[in-house]
């Protein structure tokens, strides 16, 4: 890599660069090499650094007319979809973008799991994305809470109420997240500290991610190892950034679309009903984005079973690099995973529909099973697949596929046994 | 030829660019913009104030717009104190004509165009107003005398809706 | 690029049928053409004009609109009362205000400024003079239930004569679109009851429509602003990307011609 023999060519660049080389960092961003044969999957890490800026932007903003108080939060909010300038269009770009947000990191998440982007040598990029939509869901879901609504009061009361399920210290923990004996002022106020902080920990760990990627490079559709520079790389700047731009620019049009034309479908109704302690709505709902987790915590008929196996639904992911045996990264190569990838695919799309479905009868039946096949796809198939499956030849090199359009196989296979 | 489909394809990119320089902006403003006051701050905009109690030689105080504001209702002596002053003696010349159409009363932001302080009533070295602050002398016309503030104290927008009535704003 | 099409529908359609999936137990809403639908959509103003008067004269004696003000009749995209008439609206409304040099609350002429007067001091005050029921603030109730204006516009009209299986107690109306048929509110509208300044003729169904689109306005006051910003903003991305397409094309033609 030339990236440490960069030097400026003004004197004052120089002079500067010597010192704090941020120069040196630019010119490594611009010309880093990228695995040429990156498909438009690749581009949803970009448009989700565009959907943390836009939170962060627009968070700010509605911060400064937000008041976080049980008796003025729902008014202010009111405030702001009336009163304040472009109020409305801030408040529902952040509402709508968080919705946008968890869109492309499924999507990103669902790709990293397709072509094997979480093997060696990138666990610990994959383990800091996991810690990453962690922290996601925490900000969302307290974000959630802010606007003081009837889904807000009884989506904190049930979600605090999880941690009551840890035996001898869970009530007292409950308490202390609430500062008092329910939902009330001390937890809307600490909830917006906390809503306040933890995207700015979210951008810490991106940068973390970032880093952590440019060690090793990207992975690529075709999941082999890429000499950097080559043939088989471009620089960063200007064909992938234009690439992701385009891409960016797709989703901005869904998610106008949302903001401009469908703003409060995907909230729900009572969040426009002001916080009442005295009245459960009927249907208690998360966000889209939390239904599967939340389908995993119903299936189970125990309390403290139950938020065990929502939180290791998430936390399996943390080991999942050495679950997966498989040698082979991408699933272009492996037939039989691939197969199992759809269905995991549609398990988890299952597991979201029923969690919006009242737990009872059939739909409780299906999040039973679903759930079952969750934790099978993760701790059964995947190491047993490493060892059973038959893989089809990878080729040596991604200038095969790329030539051909798509993986090439017949020639990649010539070439292999050429070189035998 | 390959001169013309390099220009075509600077053409293309400076478009591009163009273009999406001018939605960059676009975005820019509505969250510059929400700083801005808001409807409901706005349309507080005007407050009718009673001054059917006020005697000559006090002065009532007032909050408009989150700034406090002076209604003197002067005295013959401070009216000819005021209309006696020279322009060439003032820092920042006007008439007190211009300022108090009606003299008797005098309408004026309660605000030293220093830095902002509220001076005190019937104080410093012209029998009006002085600023702890900093130390600006006004006269009884609001007028800055002596001191850093560089002008008058602001008359508002302000009209007498009746005789005991003044509406500001 | 297909493929990514494809997905983004199918989580579309997803999310869009979950947040249907409960409505889809209940009854069909009646249906009626609402100008503020759809790309271009519009209030109509004469519609929201009447619909203001029906929520004074009738739905204002027990429902409060606390986070509207006068001033927002005057406002662009909505009622668009002239600045007189909406003076005069508030002039009309005695307001509490003070306290005074002497400590004392006291009433006044209501202002532009000032905020709809509400029926009742307080939900205390709402659940006394109702038999125990609050008639829920109206702001965003359009916004605050599932159906949305169907959903109003169909209970202002679903009074019916209860089924014989079911019984109600007193001050307890049967009400085919109510969540549970059974509701605490009184059939609010009857032909006739306010007499519209333009000569519409004010059924039941006209009234219901005219008041359903007052309040899709109260929950909404920048609709109107948000539909022609959504589609200037919709072009303005569509010729971007259209753009932006080109010039990647142009771009990676040199990589592509290369190997």
């Amino acid at each position: 890599m030339s990236d440490h023999d960069y030097r400026p060519k003004s004197k004052v660049g120089q002079w500067f660069n010597d010192r704090l080389p941020l120069l040196t960092l630019a010119n490594h961003l611009t010309d880093y090499p990228t695995p040429k044969n990156l498909n438009y999957w690749w581009t949803f890490g970009g448009i989700l650094t565009f959907c943390l800026i836009t939170q962060i932007v627009t968070g700010l903003t509605l911060a400064m007319h937000y008041i976080a108080h049980a008796d003025m939060a729902f008014e202010s909010v009111e405030h702001i979809m009336r009163d304040v300038n472009y109020g409305w269009l801030i408040r529902y770009i952040h509402a709508n973008g968080a919705s946008m947000f968890f869109l492309a990191v499924y999507i990103h998440i669902f790709r990293s799991l397709f072509y094997g982007s979480y093997k060696s040598p990138r666990e610990i990029i994959w383990i800091l994305g996991i810690i990453i939509y962690l922290l996601m869901m925490a900000a969302a879901f307290m974000g959630y809470v802010l606007p003081w609504g009837q889904m807000s009061f009884w989506g904190a009361t049930v979600i605090t109420n999880l941690f009551s399920a840890i035996p001898l210290v869970g009530e007292g923990i409950v308490t202390w997240l609430w500062g008092g004996y329910s939902v009330d002022n001390p937890t809307l106020t600490r909830f917006f500290t906390l809503h306040y902080l933890i995207p700015f920990l979210i951008l810490g760990l991106v940068v973390l991610h970032i880093w952590a990627l440019h060690v090793p490079g990207n992975n690529n559709p075709v999941g082999i190892d890429i000499k950097k520079p080559s043939k088989d790389t471009v620089p960063f700047h200007p064909y992938i950034v234009i690439k992701d731009g385009f891409a960016l620019l797709m989703f901005m049009i869904v998610f106008a679309f949302f903001v401009f034309y469908a703003p409060n479908i995907l909230g729900h109704a009572d969040n426009y009903i002001e916080a009442n302690p005295m009245v459960t709505p009927a249907h208690i709902v998360p966000e889209w984005y939390l239904l599967p987790f939340y389908a995993i915590l119903r299936s189970v008929p125990d309390k403290l079973l139950g938020v065990v196996a929502m939180l290791s639904a998430i936390l399996i992911l943390a080991v999942l690099p050495w679950l997966d045996t498989s040698k082979i990264r991408s699933a272009v190569f492996r037939p039989l995973y691939k197969q199992f990838y759809w269905i995991l695919v549609a398990d988890v799309l299952i597991l979201g529909y029923v969690g919006a479905m009242p737990a009872e009868g059939l739909y409780l039946l299906i999040a039973r099973v679903a759930t079952a096949y969750y934790f099978l796809h993760f701790l059964v198939i995947l190491p047993v697949l490493g060892f059973k499956e038959k893989t089809l030849p990878v080729p040596l090199s991604i200038t095969e596929p790329v030539l051909g359009g798509s993986p090439n196989l017949a020639a990649a296979r010539n070439k292999e046994s050429k070189i035998e | 030829m390959s001169e013309k489909k390099t220009k075509r394809r600077d053409f293309l990119f400076t478009a591009t660019s163009a273009v999406g320089a001018v939605g960059a902006a676009a975005v820019v403003w509505p969250m510059i913009d929400q700083m801005n006051p808001d409807a409901s701050v706005k349309a507080l905009a005007s407050t009718e104030v009673d001054v059917s109690s006020l005697t000559p030689g006090n002065t009532l105080t007032v909050l408009w717009r989150g700034k406090p504001v002076f209604i003197r209702r002067r005295t013959q002596e401070e009216i000819d104190e005021a209309r006696s002053v020279k322009m060439e003696d003032l820092i920042h010349p006007e008439k007190d004509e211009d300022r108090a159409k009606n003299p008797e009363w005098l309408v004026m932001l309660g605000v030293c165009t220093h830095l902002g302080c509220v001076p005190l009533n019937d104080k410093g070295d012209y029998n009006g107003w002085f600023c702890p602050c900093h130390g600006s002398h006004y006269d009884t016309s609001g007028r800055i005398r002596k001191g850093p503030a560089p002008w008058n104290m602001e008359v508002p927008k302000y009209e007498f809706v009746n005789a005991n009535t003044i509406k500001i704003g | 690029m297909k493929s990514l099409f494809k997905l983004f529908s199918i989580i579309i359609i997803i999310i869009a049928s979950n947040s249907y999936s409960f409505a889809a137990e209940k009854v069909e809403y009646l249906k009626t053409d609402w100008s503020f639908k759809g790309l271009f959509g519009k209030f109509d103003r004469a519609s929201l004009q009447r619909g203001y008067q029906v929520y004074t004269e009738v739905c204002a004696s027990c429902h409060s609109m606390k986070y509207l003000s006068y001033r927002n009749l005057a406002e662009p995209g909505g009622p668009e009362f002239s600045e007189v008439q909406a003076k005069a609206i508030a002039a009309s409304f005695e307001v509490t205000d003070g306290p005074n040099s002497d400590g004392e609350m006291f009433t006044r002429p209501g202002k532009l400024s000032d905020k709809f007067v509400m029926p009742y001091d307080n939900v205390k005050a709402a659940q006394a003079a109702n038999g125990g029921a609050y008639p829920p603030d109206m702001s965003v109730l359009v916004k605050a239930r599932g159906g949305g204006v169907d959903y109003i516009y169909s209970l202002l009209q679903g009074y019916e004569e209860a089924p014989s299986n079911v019984s109600l107690d007193d001050g307890v109306y049967y009400n085919k679109y109510m969540y549970g048929n059974k509701i605490r509110m009184a059939a609010p509208l009857s032909d006739g009851l306010v007499e519209y300044g333009d000569g519409t003729k004010a059924t039941i169904e006209q009234m219901s429509k005219d008041v359903t689109t007052f309040l899709m306005w109260s929950a909404e006051p920048h609709l109107e602003a948000r539909h022609q910003m959504g589609f200037k903003a919709i072009v303005y991305l569509i010729i971007l990307t259209i753009l932006v397409y080109f010039s990647m094309k142009k771009l990676w033609s040199r990589i592509e011609s290369e190997v």
